[in-house]
């Protein structure tokens, strides 16, 4: 099943990658302006100062997307599962997770930066704020739209509640569970950017930044093209944990 | 044995309590097969509900062998019409759910063996539900009933989503594994063939709210070509006045 579906979507990725490209390149040669360099340009750019000077920035963004996800997995899959089968849980929190939910979170990152200083914690407080409340509700819709029939057989056997969590919640919702993942990841990866450009001198998000002041647009154009491409190794990874984690889908 | 004593059960609908089952009262002696026919909508399935313990809210009694019915201390087998696999699960673990849950021996013995063997799931162990046809996802429900040992059986329509020639293929697989150890079974139709062919004693019950029309004993039970016999039609005949009486 797994090798059918890698046989289908790699073609489709490399095609759609080289329509992009296209397009890039097209749009280079018809605009002629530094602010659009040609994507072959900024590849050898990249060949150049990868390993001088994106390494650090990469592998510390990647950290705190990483960081960020587990943590926000950590806490809100847990808690979302307790919402979705508890009512009583559910009725005392929902109001709470609804009442935060639209609030526009990153406009927290002052006071977030004021609390907790300009290092590393506010950082990841910022992912993790955002991306929780995706990984709460999903997790809890999920476990509601658990059919009544499928809890029948367990109960008939009189099943304990942490043999029903582990027999059906936790595998009934995973699937759904890293669909959330995967948006989160999409999110966690823009705050990133955007947290980066304080308070810290590593980080992609800082690299793209400071090479734009420094009108580096090649160097610029890089770090825009190794974020798109740790988010993709990250996308590419869930995929890969799906595959393995859900084996009957 | 289990007693049913003044069984009364009733939901909440639309604001109001609609009586489901009116003042049930039955005796089911170990051992054998009860069939339970009746229209549909008329309550039997939540009886069977009852006696697995997943509605707990009802009046009246009912004890298992002098105890109350509790599914923590007994053994029930329940095999559902959409078949209850765990989609997650593979034949082999949704197989051994049962025992699992009861914290008994893990693995395969002979006895479990033997039950996948005549069930014909033995080599397709490693198979997910959705790679299944429904007859072959009905006989890993009954597997995991049969592995569980139960002291009682409840099976609710198991058989209707099937064909009608699968269908009489597990009617007598069925029959063929039931006897090796005869367990009390409580089996539900709405097909008066079905309710003749596998019933010791047929349990016939009235439209909405449920209640015991008549508890016939069934002289067709374990007739060799029961289909073309006189009491098949006879006795055939005499359920459909009773289910049809208005």
């Amino acid at each position: 099943m797994m090798t059918v579906q890698a046989k289908e979507t790699w073609p489709g990725a490399l095609s759609s990658l080289a329509f992009v490209l296209a397009l890039w390149y097209a749009a280079a040669l018809i605009i002629n302006l530094p602010i659009v360099p040609s994507p072959l340009a900024v590849g050898i750019n990249i060949a150049e100062i990868f390993r001088t000077k994106i390494e650090v920035h990469v592998l510390s963004s990647l950290i705190r997307v990483l960081e960020g996800i587990s943590i926000s997995i950590l806490i809100g899959v847990p808690l979302g599962f307790l919402m979705g089968y508890f009512d009583k849980i559910n009725t005392l929190l929902s109001p709470l997770i609804y009442f935060t939910y639209p609030v526009p979170k990153i406009a927290l990152l002052p006071v977030v930066m004021l609390l907790f200083g300009l290092g590393e914690a506010s950082k990841l407080i910022m992912i993790v704020l955002i991306v929780i409340f995706q990984i709460i509700i999903t997790s809890r819709d999920a476990v509601r739209s658990i059919p009544n029939e499928t809890y029948r057989s367990l109960q008939s056997l009189g099943a304990s509640p942490a043999q029903i969590f582990a027999e059906i919640i936790v595998p009934a919702s995973l699937p759904e569970v890293l669909t959330a993942t995967r948006l989160a990841l999409g999110t966690a990866v823009s705050i990133l950017f955007f947290t980066e450009t304080f308070g810290t001198e590593h980080g992609m998000g800082y690299f793209i930044m400071d090479s734009w002041m420094r009108v580096n647009y090649l160097d610029m154009y890089a770090g825009i093209v190794v974020l798109s491409f740790m988010g993709f190794c990250v996308f590419a990874l869930i995929d890969i944990a799906e595959n393995y984690l859900c084996p009957w889908k | 044995m289990i007693e049913i004593k003044d069984l009364t059960v009733s939901y909440p609908w639309k604001n109001q309590d609609t009586l489901v089952l009116d003042n049930i009262s039955l005796t089911i002696n170990p051992g054998e097969i009860y069939t339970f026919i009746g229209p549909s909508g008329c309550g039997k399935s939540t009886l069977l509900y009852v006696l697995s313990g997943i509605v707990k809210d009802y009046q009246g009694s009912i004890s298992m062998d002098g105890r109350p019915i509790d599914p923590h201390t007994q053994r029930i087998g329940l095999i559902l019409q959409n078949y209850g696999l765990l989609p997650w699960k593979n034949v082999y673990h949704n197989a051994l759910l049962g025992v699992k849950i009861k914290r008994d021996q893990p693995g395969l013995d002979e006895y479990r063996n033997y039950i996948l063997r005549q069930l014909g799931i033995d080599a397709l162990l490693d198979r997910y539900p959705k790679e299944l046809s429904g007859g072959q996802q009905q006989r890993v429900a009954i597997a995991r009933a049969f592995i569980l040992k139960p002291d009682l059986l409840l099976m609710d329509e198991p058989f209707s989503a099937l064909d009608a020639i699968t269908r009489e293929e597990m009617q007598e697989l069925f029959l063929d594994i039931w006897k090796l150890n005869s367990v009390t079974t409580v089996f539900i139709t709405h097909s008066v063939d079905e309710a003749l062919y596998l019933g010791r004693k047929i349990v016939v019950f009235s439209p909405a709210p449920g209640s015991i029309r008549a508890v016939l004993d069934n002289p067709c039970f374990q007739l060799d070509n029961l289909r073309f016999r006189d009491e098949y039609a006879e006795m055939a005949m005499k359920l459909r006045k009773l289910l049809d009486k208005g």
